[in-house]
């Protein structure tokens, strides 16, 4: 398997640095779980990859032209804007292929009509399914019921199998373990 | 007579009624609507400024507000919440309004860009609008998606390693002077009005983006071809004819 992103004893943070050391290395077709307690730095590290959080110390490799797609756990508010899924879907480049039947009946519906499990899961699926080689998600099942998290395990494999990286950061432990190939824990004081 | 008398200033109004409302939706979706009215304001002061001057109004009106929507991103970075906005208008109204007390020859201009006298628009002001607006039409349609991923997928430029700040820049610019030119023809509220109504209307009907710039644009033509043929027929100052018309259509719709 070809490596995508290495990173070497990476410490990331926003003033000041927030993480442990970490090495870590996600390959094609490969989905990689970190895991965590509250503030221990696990959106950061996605934030320093994505280049938006400040590399204090250690390095991130990247694969030359290394397409990155990312979903933030603070997903940018749709309220009072009139945008449909079917255009939200369009502007990333995303099919709508694929999608649960619970949403691809709804796609001509405004955004801000949706519910917020529905709402989440669109703007997941906008994101994961752009083009992109290395998907990095930060708490993908916030918000997802039963069947929502049933679906994304699934694609989630698929898109892995169609040869795409995918990182997740989650606390959401059966999920994790369910569709991650590793598991990376990470802890205040050391990376385990 | 009457009728060619008055041809130019409606199609001067006409042009800016079909622009100000598809702009506004872009600046409602950045959350940028006060902008407008600092662009209107910072445009009459500089009318006014460039009047004294002995310059062209429309020269000085254009310049200012390029200055201001090419310098804004710069003046957000250290004034967050909206403060740069509202520091614009505030400065602009306050120099406009000196201005226009303290040189009997700015006072009548003054009067006109705060009233919003569009019945002495000639095509001095018809084709700078009109080109204008092309323009700006079209770099809206350019820029529409770009605009639209920075609200929804605001991390997609640096992911891409695309840069944002030509895309922020262009449209700021592209804006300031959309109002500027507005605000000599209809002035600095009926311009306002036009360019923050008929998006507030829209937004909160449409089905979707399309349907949302097709209701805000149909809403301002229809609005403006109304307040026109009443500020006529009562004999009274376009812009504020137009400005209650609006307001009370958003009263009843919302």
């Amino acid at each position: 398997m070809s490596s995508l992103l290495r990173t070497e004893q990476l410490v990331v943070g926003w003033q000041q640095p927030a993480t442990q050391p970490l090495d870590l290395t996600i390959a094609a077709g490969e989905i990689v779980g970190l895991t965590g307690p509250n503030g221990v730095g696990k959106s950061t590290l996605l934030a320093a990859m994505s280049g938006r959080a400040r590399v204090f110390s250690g390095r991130i490799e990247q694969r030359p032209g290394l397409r990155l797609a990312l979903l933030r756990q603070d997903v940018p508010p749709v309220v009072g804007m009139p945008l449909s899924g079917r255009e939200l879907l369009a502007l990333t480049g995303a099919s709508p292929e694929g999608l649960p039947a619970w949403l691809a009946d709804r796609l001509d519906i405004r955004l801000d009509k949706l519910s917020g499990g529905q709402r989440h899961y669109l703007t997941l699926w906008a994101i994961l399914q752009a083009p992109a080689d290395l998907v990095l998600l930060d708490e993908p099942t916030n918000n997802l019921d039963v069947a929502g998290v049933a679906h994304l395990t699934e694609h989630l494999r698929d898109r892995a199998a169609a040869g795409a990286g995918i990182l997740v950061v989650s606390h959401d432990t059966a999920f994790v373990d369910a569709v991650c190939d590793r598991v990376i824990g990470l802890r205040g004081n050391d990376v385990g | 007579m009457s009728a060619e008398l008055f041809l130019i200033p409606f199609l001067t109004g006409l042009a800016c009624a079909i622009v100000l409302p598809v702009l506004g939706c872009y600046l409602r979706l950045r959350d940028e609507w006060l902008a407008a009215l600092a662009y209107s304001h910072v445009a009459a002061a500089g009318a006014l400024l460039a009047l004294l001057a002995g310059v062209p109004p429309v020269l000085g009106g254009l310049s200012m507000a390029a200055l201001a929507g090419a310098g804004r991103r710069l003046f957000a970075l250290r004034l967050s919440g909206g403060a740069s906005d509202a520091l614009l208008l505030v400065g602009g109204w306050a120099i406009a309004v000196l201005l226009a007390a303290n040189a009997p020859m700015a006072e009548r201009l003054g009067h006109a860009l705060f009233d919003g006298q569009l019945y002495f628009a000639g095509s001095q002001e018809l084709w700078p609008v009109a080109i204008g607006g092309v323009v700006a039409l079209l770099a809206l349609r350019a820029l529409s998606s770009r605009l639209l991923l920075a609200r929804v997928y605001p991390d997609l430029f640096r992911l891409r390693g695309l840069p944002a700040w030509p895309i922020q820049v262009g449209f700021d610019l592209m804006a300031a002077l959309s109002l500027a030119l507005a605000t000599m023809s209809l002035g600095v509220m009926g311009a306002f009005a036009l360019v923050f109504i008929p998006p507030w209307l829209a937004f909160r009907r449409a089905a979707d983006w399309r349907a949302g710039l097709g209701w805000a644009l149909a809403i301002g033509v229809l609005a403006y071809v109304v307040a026109f043929a009443l500020a006529l027929g009562l004999d009274q100052p376009f812009g504020p004819v137009l400005a209650l018309l609006l307001v009370l259509a958003g009263l009843l719709v919302a």
